[in-house]
């Protein structure tokens, strides 16, 4: 039976095709990347060469480090991204763990108005978001990012982690009860630690789409002192368009971040999103 | 059996105290979800039916979607932006989704080596943001750089070779193809787990009946994936017809050349927020946000009702 399914031939096939997936995806990366340490002639004469020794280049480091505020930038994405998900898994877990332990009036029609969120996009909403954050004075602050990015996280976040909880066993929080914990102690004491692998994949989801998101700093935070790295790259790039090794740079600046970010953590990233849509 | 008795013993328990705790639990999420998510949504959908006179705000009923519908220079940019949209929706279903479901296939094949290398790479381009994305490939495209007639070259096509972004024939199409290049790991990853989620046992009974390989593919793994398919057909609808940052990376705010990619996202963002000559137009703006949502809650409904009540759920 095993041998069935591995011939070969097959398995050959398998990778080959894989393999030319790989290099169409990772090509256009890598070649952003070789090429920023080129100088502009190389860039041109020979760009899918790797830069060696006559090649080798700085200039275009120099002249986005010179000029652009990529570590503010930064920050402020870090800022936003972090805060953001914080509150989406508290606020997320804290409504998935009521809506999956207790039986109240309103609970199934609770879930399901909290559930609307994930297939009606936040975006739709900016004109009076926008106008809101104008009211209580909130434009261009990264506060008015991040409440914007958490009430569009929840939603999500209360799904998965509610079919998640369901499945954390009910003796273990009776214990819990038994020995006199309250309800708050078994939510963060005995729930919390138990569906850390939801979370992850929650947090996941939760962070590519605001870590990449240029709708909302345009729109509610474009101040300089508030861009994140996307707005910020954005901007950047685009007063550089002629100066090729500037923009090279400013790529792979801005690739940089994501890519340490995913070797350290792809294992679990890829392991949290395929077991979150198996449970 | 004891779960049930154990929930209902506690329900008994609970009702005698105020259970105040379900209301703490609840409250933070319900409360910034609402304040932030669905009251504005309900407002934008309300600032479609008025509109400014003389500094004042005006109940005009359904002037707004009149002008949108009416106006000739207002509906055909509309029309136009809904056209594309839809065309870039479709490249999205026959392209990204197809070689999301093919390389799921291939990505769940029993003892495949290098596995984790395979979904860590395949992963990477829909981490990049769309910004860098956008830009690399205007890059790449670039007549000036030349390394797509270079490639295209190797392999005897240079004369294919076109300035793809800048034609407002191909425009379109490059740009969603961009997007596929970017967005395909989603389908994967989802079809990924949902492949791993058939159980062994199936496939060795399809194995033993002589069912292996590509026929297995197409009358095992393919229908017992229907329903994530659904789902991401589903979710595909609602991330293009909201879509807007690749396109205004790629071509601007005007969506050029000439208006070929312009799409929902970026009409409303001109609108909206204005742009060079256009001052920005709050009631338009709300008015396209409200027949965006109608087109993506009608979708939404169609996906919900139609098609998924008549899928069935396989129980393992």
């Amino acid at each position: 039976m095993a041998k069935a399914r591995t011939s070969p031939l097959r398995s050959g096939f398998v990778h080959l095709a894989l393999i030319i997936y790989t290099l169409i995806a990772l090509f256009p990366v890598f070649l952003t990347v070789i090429n920023s340490f080129k100088d502009r002639a190389s860039i041109f004469r020979n760009p899918l060469g790797l830069p060696d020794a006559k090649s080798f280049s700085l200039v275009g480091y120099e002249s986005v480090l010179k000029q652009g505020d990529f570590t503010l930038y930064f920050q402020n994405s870090l800022i936003v991204t972090s805060v953001s998900i914080f509150f989406v898994l508290l606020f997320g877990a804290m409504a998935a763990f009521a809506l999956s332990e207790y039986r109240f009036r309103g609970n199934a029609l609770t879930g399901l108005y909290l559930a609307l969120g994930i297939m009606i996009p936040i975006r739709l909403g900016t004109v009076a978001i926008l106008q809101g954050m104008v009211a209580t004075g909130l434009v261009n602050t990264l506060t008015a990012l991040i409440l914007v990015y958490t009430a569009q996280g929840l939603p999500l976040a209360v799904f998965i982690l509610t079919e998640f909880m369901r499945t954390v066993s009910d003796d273990l929080k009776n214990a819990g009860r038994i020995d006199g914990l309250s309800e708050y102690s078994i939510f963060f004491r005995l729930v919390l630690p138990l569906v850390r692998p939801a979370m992850a994949t929650v947090a996941v989801f939760t962070m590519i789409p605001i870590w990449n998101d240029l709708w909302f700093p345009l729109i509610l935070a474009p101040s300089d002192a508030t861009k994140t790295v996307t707005l910020g790259s954005q901007v950047f790039i685009g007063q550089f368009v002629t100066n090729w090794n500037a923009v090279l740079a400013a790529l792979t600046l801005a690739i940089l971040p994501v890519l340490v970010l995913y070797f350290l953590f792809s294992r679990q990233l890829i392991r949290g999103i395929t077991s979150g849509a198996v449970k | 059996m004891s779960t049930a008795d154990y929930t209902q013993s506690d329900t008994g328990q609970d009702k005698r105290t105020r259970r105040w705790h379900i209301l703490v639990f609840l409250l933070p999420a319900v409360i910034v979800y609402t304040a932030i998510m669905i009251l504005p949504l309900i407002e934008t959908l309300r600032l479609s039916l008025f509109n400014e006179v003389d500094g004042h705000s005006v109940f005009v009923g359904f002037g707004n979607f009149q002008t949108l519908f009416g106006e000739p220079r207002w509906s055909a940019s509309f029309w136009n932006a809904l056209r594309n949209n839809f065309v870039f929706f479709l490249i999205h279903m026959l392209v990204q989704n197809p070689i999301g479901v093919a390389l799921a296939a291939l990505l769940s094949v029993p003892k495949l080596r290098f596995g984790a290398f395979y979904r860590t790479a395949l992963f990477l381009p829909t981490l990049l943001s769309f910004v860098i994305v956008g830009f690399i490939w205007k890059l790449i495209l670039s007549p000036i750089w030349g390394v797509s007639p270079y490639l295209l070259d190797l392999v005897g096509l240079k004369s294919l070779f076109a300035p793809w972004l800048g034609r407002p024939d191909t425009a379109l199409i490059t740009v969603s193809l961009i997007s596929v290049w970017q967005n395909v790991g989603i389908p994967t990853m989802l079809i990924y787990a949902s492949m791993l989620s058939i159980p062994e046992e199936v496939l060795e009974a399809a194995e033993c009946d002589g069912i292996t390989g590509w026929s297995q593919f197409w009358k095992i793994k393919l229908p017992l994936i229907l329903p994530s398919i659904g789902i991401i057909s589903i979710l595909t609808f609602v991330g293009n017809f909201n879509a807007f940052d690749l396109v205004y990376t790629v071509q601007g705010a005007l969506a050029g050349p000439d208006g070929s990619t312009d799409i929902l996202g970026t009409l409303l963002y001109r609108t909206f927020f204005g742009f060079q000559l256009q001052i920005g137009d709050k009631s338009m703006g709300a008015t396209i946000a409200t027949v965006m949502f109608l087109i993506i809650l009608t979708g939404v409904c169609i996906y919900l009702f139609a098609i998924q009540r008549r899928m069935r759920r396989y129980q393992f």
